[in-house]
């Protein structure tokens, strides 16, 4: 499913990252982990065609991601990969739903049956019609995973997803995003300096 | 949910710093789309009445005065002409054709003219009911004055001297009402107008009071009517030339030779728009300068709202929209303010015109209503387009080259 070959990195010519070979099947969730500044976030980055590597080979879904145009990366993210950031981000002049259903207009899609089955699978239906800033935290971290899954992507990608919060707290949300991986049919890679997660992985790497 | 829809969701979710731009945008269009409609209405208001008249011979005095007077019956006449001596201009070979009329009276403001019938001619009066009239003291009323006063036919209006409506009032000017005319959206809708007898008529017997001490006029006034050479004088005289050639030498010989006065209308009313066409350009450009305000404060108003939502900006790509697809909602944005700017602009210029009409009818009997969208009010959506696509140049250049990666990483 996933298969990175020698990718390096490197900004302004000052940061230099060269990533291990990553090479993970379908039906597998993957935990990467790593210390502050070994360039995690560059390389979710990369897997998700934000950014683009100097040289080496990523291939995702079976198409190599260092051959598509910024456009071309566009679409392919909008149909396969959904992004759970560190700190949500929304658009602040819509509501919940609404920004669920701007993330299905990208996609060329409009479901609200799914939009609410998503909402009620992760207990914050009765917030649809709130605009984002007035949620608690928790209540945004569950928003944004439901925006990171409203178009069913095959890969659901979350950047430190658990940093700031407590052991309690941070084995609910790793459960929730395993579930809600598994709820709908998508594959899970989590990037993060958190070392209480590998417990819950399987299969992880460490850069 | 479209990009369109999020324009004005993110126009809404911040309606102070969008409603300053909107403002000043208003207002520019506003003043600009006032100045031109009223300009225009004015101008073809002018331009109607004017009937091809060549010249108006009056006494001396200011001749925009006298055009005014006697073409627009919005100012006090410069005083009376004899009618012997305007009968020898109207028997001149130049003059093809020639209305007398005289002021004297009104009737609760309106003005009573004593004119020919071929001044009703002039203005295509035609009699909605009743008939033209056959005697002395029988008037013709014009539309806005039977609808704003209520007169019917057959009523009976007592004059009052003068052309105010503080006169003192005659006795024996009481005129019967025998004709109502149809709206002709010309001067004539605001006047009473009746046979040049019924004016000479009452004003001899004021006069007669006026002067009963000076014998010289006395035996005159006796016998006007049999006599030849009366004194019978008559305010102004509309001239329609044979031939438009005679409008350069004519006028000036009656100055130059006669104790009359002659002007030309089409001349006195381009020298009044040359007067006040100053006015109103420098008033436009004030008026464009608060547009291109408008347009800079729209853009400040952009590039802060940019950096404040950069981060929802990534997101939006994050979730695979294109660079292009964010542009577009930035001028987007910009559009629907400076359209609706446009918008609220005409509005505020046709209830301006409104406004003045309703003015300019109390004070002048005057009435402007119409309100089509005039082809320089296209051009003003034109330049509402521009500013808004200009003023979101930039900051849809700047979301376009944004560097999604680095912003989320900043995070």
């Amino acid at each position: 499913m996933l298969k990175t070959k020698e990718v390096e990195f490197n900004y302004d010519n000052q940061m230099f990252f060269k990533f291990q070979n990553i090479d993970l099947n379908s039906n597998e969730n993957l935990l990467i982990i790593g210390e502050s500044g070994v360039g995690k976030t560059t390389l979710m980055h990369l897997l998700a065609g934000l950014l683009k590597s100097n040289s080496g080979s990523i291939k995702l879904f079976d198409k190599e991601l260092n051959q598509m145009s910024s456009y071309q990366l566009d679409s392919f993210r909008k149909n396969n990969i959904g992004i759970v950031f560190q700190r949500p981000h929304f658009v602040n002049s819509l509501t919940v739903k609404e920004n669920l259903q701007l993330a299905q207009y990208i996609a060329n899609k409009n479901d609200n049956t799914r939009i609410e089955s998503i909402l009620k699978n992760l207990n914050i239906f009765e917030k649809s019609n709130k605009k984002t800033n007035q949620l608690s935290q928790g209540e945004k971290q569950r928003v944004s995973i439901a925006l990171a899954i409203v178009n069913s992507p095959k890969l659901i990608l979350a950047d430190e997803p658990t940093s700031s919060l407590d052991d309690n707290n941070c084995s609910k949300v790793i459960k929730l995003l395993k579930k809600q991986a598994t709820d709908f049919g998508a594959q899970l890679i989590v990037i993060t300096h958190d070392s209480r997660l590998k417990k819950h992985f399987k299969k992880s790497i460490e850069l | 949910m479209n990009i369109f829809k999020l324009s004005i969701k993110n126009i809404f979710n911040k309606p102070l710093s969008s409603s300053i731009s909107l403002a000043l945008l208003v207002l520019g269009v506003g003043i600009i789309s006032l100045l031109l409609q009223l300009n225009t209405l004015i101008k073809d208001q002018m331009d109607n009445n004017l009937r091809g008249i060549d010249m108006v011979v009056g006494a001396k005095g200011s001749p925009l005065q006298l055009i005014l007077s006697s073409v627009y019956h919005i100012d006090s006449p410069t005083g009376n002409i004899s009618l012997a001596e305007a009968e020898t201009i109207s028997n001149n070979r130049m003059v093809g054709s020639s209305i007398k009329i005289l002021y004297g009276d009104n009737y609760k403001g309106f003005r009573i003219v004593g004119a020919e019938k071929k001044f009703i001619e002039l203005y295509k009066g035609v009699i909605k009911e009743g008939k033209d009239w056959d005697n002395p003291y029988e008037v013709l009323v014009g539309s806005k004055v039977y609808e704003k006063l209520k007169i019917n036919l057959g009523d009976e209006l007592i004059s009052s001297h003068g052309l105010r409506e503080t006169g003192q009032s005659h006795d024996e000017g009481t005129f019967k009402v025998v004709g109502l005319l149809k709206p002709s959206n010309s001067v004539i809708d605001q006047l009473i107008i009746t046979s040049p007898q019924s004016v000479w008529d009452i004003h001899e017997t004021h006069d007669h009071d006026e002067h009963e001490n000076e014998n010289e006029h006395e035996h005159e006034h006796e016998n006007e009517h049999e006599h030849e050479h009366d004194n019978r004088e008559i305010t102004a005289m509309l001239i329609k030339f044979k031939s438009p050639m005679n409008i350069i030498q004519f006028p000036r010989q009656i100055n130059e030779n006669t104790n009359l006065q002659a002007a030309v209308p089409s001349y006195e009313i381009s020298r009044l728009f040359k007067l006040f066409g100053f006015g109103i350009e420098t008033l436009s450009y004030l008026a464009y300068l608060i547009i291109i305000v408008s347009g800079f404060s729209l853009f400040i108003n952009l590039f802060n709202s940019m950096r404040e939502r950069k981060y929802e900006m990534a997101l939006i790509r994050t979730l695979g929209a294109s660079r292009f697809q964010l542009s577009t909602m930035i001028i987007f944005e910009s559009l629907v303010l400076t359209i609706s700017g446009f918008i609220l602009g005409l509005l505020f210029s046709r209830f301006g015109v409104m406004f003045v009409s309703s003015l300019m009818e109390e004070s002048i009997n005057y009435n402007l209503n119409s309100l089509k969208i005039l082809n320089e009010e296209y051009w003003l959506l034109g330049l509402s387009v521009l500013i808004g696509v200009v003023s979101s140049l930039i900051p849809a250049i700047q979301v376009y080259k944004m560097n999604i990666s680095k912003i989320l990483a900043d995070a």
